[in-house]
């Protein structure tokens, strides 16, 4: 099935099986986790700040490949970033990012990570969803 | 009524055929395996609601000329075909509700008011739909009540030395589901009634996903009420039943106030209207009901007994089939204890993942919570994927989504 190739793509699947930043910080300044109502998944992050750069990073959870890359490749951008950057990264940059087609069904999978991202990091109020 | 009438119910073989050629949907040549989540519609169904908005589409119960009584006599019909689908005493005693969801917030929301205190037991189970969750814990909230749940066992089946315990703390009321929309437990719900009611228990039964599988008399049951959903039985959304016994609706306050449900109305109080009215306020789902009623009819036409036999045979196949996929895990009683459901997971692979997968083989499957967080969490699952079975599915579905498993193995290798 070539379209299942195209949809899982070989890196989606790596960050998937090998996420990059995966586990809990010590001593964090920021933790905040997110929860997709629809099915229960969970991401959560670790941030560790200094004078607003994101010193380091790293994110917990348990979920789809599509939540669970998208928050792997999420950290990796995330690292050594100033937070007034941060906050610019949008809705586009992550799917874009994720190179993928994402159905409507899945969008919430895919934003998860920006969701704790904007929730936790800016500490903006709980907002309505991200499409 | 339909051809299926004549030719599978009269011929006394089940032939899958005949009843998917009933079927429109299965045009689209799509295999699918979610009708725990709802149903195909017959075009019976369709044609009866059809009937209505083209030759008399009118209000009930409110104006003279002939097109309206036509209206109102098909949707009365329904109630009575309700009430020997399910063997009640009395049209009296049934209600049409929204769905199964609205059926309990209408007794949590009037009986329980009325009965429930502070400090009064509420027995529930872990596999409860949360629709059979929230609106109890909604009320133990508002009066102070207190909540316990049944645990299952290791292999989804309900732990009854727990429930018998809780009983000698003589709970006000009893509510599980007739079968678990995730495991497919068909619970002892005769078993379960009778010792709740000698307890002292008023019973409350989800019967979602039991009236179409494995059927309801509810005078035999002896539960105080009962619920079901139109659209997972053949039937339209926006359109359920509850069943209750007529001295605990007579006794109870009404649910929603408005019109159909009064006898006089004055400027400082109100009589309201008898049963089954005085629980029915506004318009009502008409075209709903009427479809409701020829879905019965269907599913009547084939038999609950038919429809048993041949999801037993279908959740066998299924059963054994998937357990040639490689860390594939099942969850829930052997098929003889389970209606056609079947809810697994695979070592590595998200559900999520699993069902966009088969989805590409035009397969469709259930992937989530179910709609049972609590139960999620007893097994230690975040979400598992779950493949359901009705009159209408095939092994052929079974072997597609098969195809689409092994598939997923691959792509996840």
């Amino acid at each position: 099935m070539a379209l299942d190739d195209q949809f899982y793509r070989e890196y989606i699947l790596d960050h998937y099986k090998n996420p990059r930043n995966f586990g809990r910080l010590e001593a964090a300044d920021i933790s905040h986790e997110e929860y997709n109502p629809l099915c229960g998944d969970m991401v959560g992050m670790d941030f560790r700040m200094l004078d607003g750069v994101i010193q380091d990073v790293r994110f917990h959870g348990r979920g789809c490949a599509i939540s669970q890359a998208s928050a792997s490749l999420m950290t990796e951008r995330l690292k050594g970033m100033r937070v007034e950057d941060a906050r610019k990264i949008s809705k586009e940059d992550v799917l874009g990012e994720l190179g993928i087609e994402i159905s409507p069904a899945r969008l919430k999978c895919a934003l998860l990570s920006l969701k704790v991202l904007k929730v936790g990091a800016y500490g903006l109020a709980h907002e309505e969803d991200e499409d | 009524m339909s051809t299926l009438r004549s030719e599978v119910a009269t011929s006394g073989r089940y032939d899958v055929g005949v009843i998917r050629a009933d079927f429109p949907f299965f045009d689209t040549g799509v295999a699918y395996l979610d009708s725990a989540n709802t149903s195909q519609r017959p075009r019976q169904v369709v044609e009866a609601m059809e009937e209505y908005f083209t030759q008399y589409n009118s209000n009930i119960h409110r104006a003279v000329y002939r097109t309206s009584m036509q209206a109102t006599e098909r949707y009365d019909a329904t109630r009575r075909k309700v009430r020997e689908f399910i063997n009640a005493r009395s049209v009296k005693e049934v209600i049409f509700t929204r769905n199964v969801t609205e059926s309990i917030n209408l007794v949590a929301y009037t009986w329980g008011r009325q009965n429930v205190g502070e400090g009064d037991l509420i027995v529930l189970t872990v596999m409860e739909h949360h629709s059979n969750i929230v609106p109890w814990q909604i009320l133990a909230q508002e009066k102070g009540a207190r909540l316990a749940y049944v645990d299952i066992d290791d292999q989804g089946e309900l732990r009854l030395d727990q429930f018998h315990d809780l009983l000698e703390q003589r709970p006000k009321l009893v509510a599980f589901a007739q079968v678990s929309n995730t495991l497919g437990t068909i619970t002892p719900y005769r078993e379960l009634t009778a010792a709740a009611r000698a307890a002292g228990a008023v019973v409350l039964i989800d019967g979602a996903q039991g009236v179409q599988h494995v059927g309801v008399d509810v005078q035999e049951v002896g539960c105080d009420f009962y619920g079901f959903t139109g659209h997972k039985i053949l039937g339209p959304t926006g359109v359920g039943v509850l069943y209750g016994r007529r001295e605990l609706l007579e006794a109870m306050p009404p649910f929603l106030g408005g019109g159909d449900m009064i006898k006089a109305v004055f400027l400082d109080h109100t009589d309201y209207a008898g049963l089954p009215e005085k629980f029915e306020a506004g318009t009502p789902a008409i075209a709903e009901v009427i479809g409701l009623g020829a879905a019965i009819d269907y599913l009547q036409g084939v038999g609950v007994d038919a429809i048993r036999a041949h999801e037993l045979d279908l959740t066998e196949y299924a059963v054994e089939a998937l357990s040639e996929i490689d860390g594939l895990r099942m969850f829930g009683p052997p098929a003889l204890r389970r209606a056609g459901v079947l809810s697994f997971d695979i070592e590595g692979i998200h559900p999520h993942d699993i069902a966009t997968i088969v989805d590409r083989h035009n397969v469709c499957i259930r992937a989530g919570h179910n709609c049972a967080m609590p139960l999620m969490h007893r097994l230690d699952v975040a979400a598992t994927a779950r493949a359901s079975f009705f009159l209408y599915n095939t092994k052929e579905e079974i072997d597609r989504l098969l195809v689409g498993l092994h598939d997923a193995k691959r792509i996840f290798s």
